[in-house]
């Protein structure tokens, strides 16, 4: 059996995330290159704050300054850290207790070699060129024992480690807790991306070469008979895959359709146009595609339609091949031949 | 209090990668019709479905929606979803049942985690503000509890290999194993770091699959099922997610929930620790003698679906009750950093 198709996926989004009064305070210090922890009620210092004390669960009483050099309490070597980690070489993560502080922050430290790693070890961070308000604003920690070492010269890239900008802060109004003259930081956008290989289910790869070769294959449900397009791994009726070929025609009615007015991002077509559910003949399951070559008012829930194809020569294993749909002219099919499609 | 017991486990063959989707309809179809079959029930007759998964595991929007094709979910059916591991999606269809709602339910899990790289998707599991930009990884934050633990002489590497070599040698009995065999410490440790102080053989390996447990009340049970495994307690219980602020050599949670559960009195235990230090971490807490057989499966060491491996340890429990090979047993699963979410699930037989 021929392999089904796959291909390299990448999502990605910009998370925008408000901090906050206590995150705010703690980013809005690490831009100005100071580390603020919480005190808790029980007198316990948290780094970084804690949003809500958590034993009494009261937001913070006070932010007090902490570090900047700590004590490593626990540390792992990577030899080959992933993408978006702070160091793109062999490097510690840790969890750190900074002088004054009650728990451990985890953050990378530029150890060197695990050989020169210890627990109690001291550290210090080394903060990024430029600050905007990020945890990543400390590039990493590095030992205290060390003479000081210059950040990156492009401090967001290289902190981030990430081909998309790394993460930048935006100021906004909340001027609590600012530090002298600085912005207050009060939002944060965190970049996600992450890569995966997308497969599509063996029918559905079926579906997609046939395209390729200009045909439209459905499949039957062994159990109940119906022609679905594109077949399916699981018929939603009989929890079963669909297995024999229907090679279906290019042609079809209208059952339900909608009138797309609202612009959104990547549209391809003006507005106002039609999205349509089109029912090919032979197929018992209706699937969505344009309707174009009319005015959006003259279409109509009956109304027969034909695929508009693009050229061969840019046919590919994908449903963009029909680019979409255009009224035939012959006359609408009745409303009790597609009642039951609805 | 209704009595709810498990009348059939079924699972997937755990696999570093399939060629399925990551909506798990492959994985899902044999899946059910093994287990709806164990027990005699037509789908029909199924109450409620509830499912445990990750979109971001996926890398796609609402893939527990494509995954109840699997079902075959037409005429509509009574279903939920969990994002977390399936022992979770259990625990709300054991709920559902004792409401009175249902008297039989099925729950499952599934996730394809060769898609993408499993343990930096992980990072996405943590603090979104103040660590999850640092993307760290789920190997290297497991490795700084276990580094906590060697340095506090709570284990040593070697007894982590030897929970590695225990964990596959009895999964040599587990048709769906990922890994099994023979192998020696000594061997184990002499190969390198993958993120130091765990070897490859610390940390589970990376599994496609799919596992679904069978929940029924009372004499439908019975009915069902000669040698049902009764639900005597099932508790769930979550630390801080603060990494930095809680004891990383003890798991509270998991403590407590296996107190309100009642684990101290089973025979046998399947416990969810994708890490060997894990397991004998998760021991300690839970009050495990060496009397108690853990693990007989082979457990998470042989094979690790995401968002199902935890419900499989609840079903090859209950399947250990269910064959006659033990009377009272637990399943336990895990969820976020470190042992952060705990949940025990004591059955036994009557």
């Amino acid at each position: 059996m021929t392999a089904p198709l796959s291909a390299p996926l990448e999502i990605s989004f910009d998370y925008t995330r408000s901090l906050g009064p206590v995150l705010a305070k703690f980013m809005t210090a690490l831009a100005d290159r100071r580390i603020l922890g919480s005190r808790g009620s029980d007198g316990r210092v948290h780094v970084p704050p804690a949003e809500f004390d958590p034993v009494s669960f009261a937001p913070p009483a006070e932010l007090i300054e902490v570090g900047p050099e700590g004590t490593v309490l626990t540390w792992s070597w990577t030899d080959h850290p992933v993408d978006g980690q702070p160091l793109d070489r062999p490097f510690a993560w840790a969890l750190i207790r900074l002088d004054g502080a009650d728990t451990g922050m985890l953050h990378a430290v530029d150890g060197g070699s695990a050989g020169q790693m210890r627990t109690g070890m001291r550290v210090r961070p080394r903060w990024a060129a430029q600050t905007s308000g990020q945890i990543t604003d400390i590039e990493c920690f590095e030992p205290a024992t060390q003479p000081a070492r210059q950040s990156a010269a492009e401090p967001a890239a290289a902190a981030a480690g990430q081909a998309v900008a790394a993460g930048q802060a935006v100021a906004g109004q909340v001027a609590d807790g600012a530090a002298d003259g600085a912005e207050p930081v009060t939002m944060i956008i965190t970049p996600v991306r992450l890569g995966y290989q997308h497969t599509a289910s063996t029918e559905e790869s079926r579906y997609l070469r046939a395209l390729q070769d200009g045909k439209i294959i459905g499949q039957r449900c062994p159990a109940c008979q119906k022609v679905y397009v594109p077949p399916r791994g699981a018929c939603p009726t009989d929890g079963v895959p669909t297995t024999t070929d229907v090679e279906l025609p290019d042609h079809g009615i209208v059952t339900t359709f909608c009138v797309v007015n609202v612009p959104f991002q990547g549209q391809r077509v003006a507005t106002p146009y039609v999205a349509a559910s089109i029912l090919l003949d032979g197929a018992d399951i209706a699937f969505q595609h344009l309707i174009l070559g009319c005015a959006p008012d003259e279409v109509r829930m009956g109304m027969r339609v034909r695929a508009v194809w693009r050229p061969p020569e840019d046919w590919g294993t994908t449903s963009e091949n029909i680019d979409h749909f255009e009224p035939t002219g012959e006359p609408d099919a009745p409303y009790e031949s597609y009642a039951h499609h609805l | 209090m209704t009595d709810v017991a498990v009348i059939g486990f079924a699972q997937a063959p755990n696999v570093r990668r399939t060629d399925g989707t990551t909506n798990g309809v492959e994985m899902l179809v044999p899946v059910f019709q093994q287990v709806l079959g164990q027990t005699g029930l037509a789908k029909e007759q199924v109450g409620f479905w509830c499912s445990g998964s990750s979109d971001y595991l996926a890398g796609r929007a609402f893939s527990f929606v494509s995954a109840v094709d699997a079902i075959g979910a037409f005429p509509p059916v009574m279903e939920s979803h969990v994002e977390m591991d399936g022992a979770w999606a259990l625990y709300e269809a054991w709920v559902k049942i004792l409401t009175g709602e249902a008297s039989t339910a099925l729950a499952y899990g599934f996730g394809k985690s060769s898609a993408g790289l499993l343990r930096r998707v992980l990072a996405l599991q943590l603090d979104p503000y103040v660590v999850a930009p640092l993307w760290p990884d789920s190997v290297s934050i497991a490795a700084l509890q276990a580094r906590l633990g060697i340095e506090a002489g709570r284990w040593t590497e070697e007894q982590m290999a030897q929970v590695a070599v225990r964990s596959r040698s009895a999964a040599a009995g587990n048709p769906a194993a990922q890994l099994s065999g023979t192998v020696d410490v000594a061997e184990l440790l002499s190969r390198p770091y993958i993120a130091d102080p765990l070897r490859a053989h610390d940390c589970a390996p990376i599994t496609d699959g799919a596992a679904a447990v069978v929940l029924a009340a009372g004499d439908v049970a019975r009915e069902h099922c000669a040698r049902p495994a009764w639900i005597t307690g099932f508790e769930h219980r979550i630390d801080s997610g603060s990494l930095g602020a809680r004891d990383l050599l003890a798991a509270p949670s998991a403590a407590a929930a296996g107190r309100a559960a009642g684990a101290g009195t089973v025979d046998t235990a399947e416990l969810h620790s994708p890490f060997t230090h894990q397991e004998i971490l998760l021991r300690g807490e839970l009050g495990l003698g060496e009397q108690v057989t853990v693990n007989p499966s082979g457990g998470p060491l042989s094979g690790n679906p995401m968002f199902a491996a935890g419900l499989a340890r609840i079903g090859s429990a209950a399947a250990e009750i269910m064959a006659g090979r033990a009377g009272r047993a637990l399943g336990h699963a895990t969820s976020g950093p470190a042992l952060q979410q705990n949940l025990v699930c004591v059955m036994e037989a009557r």
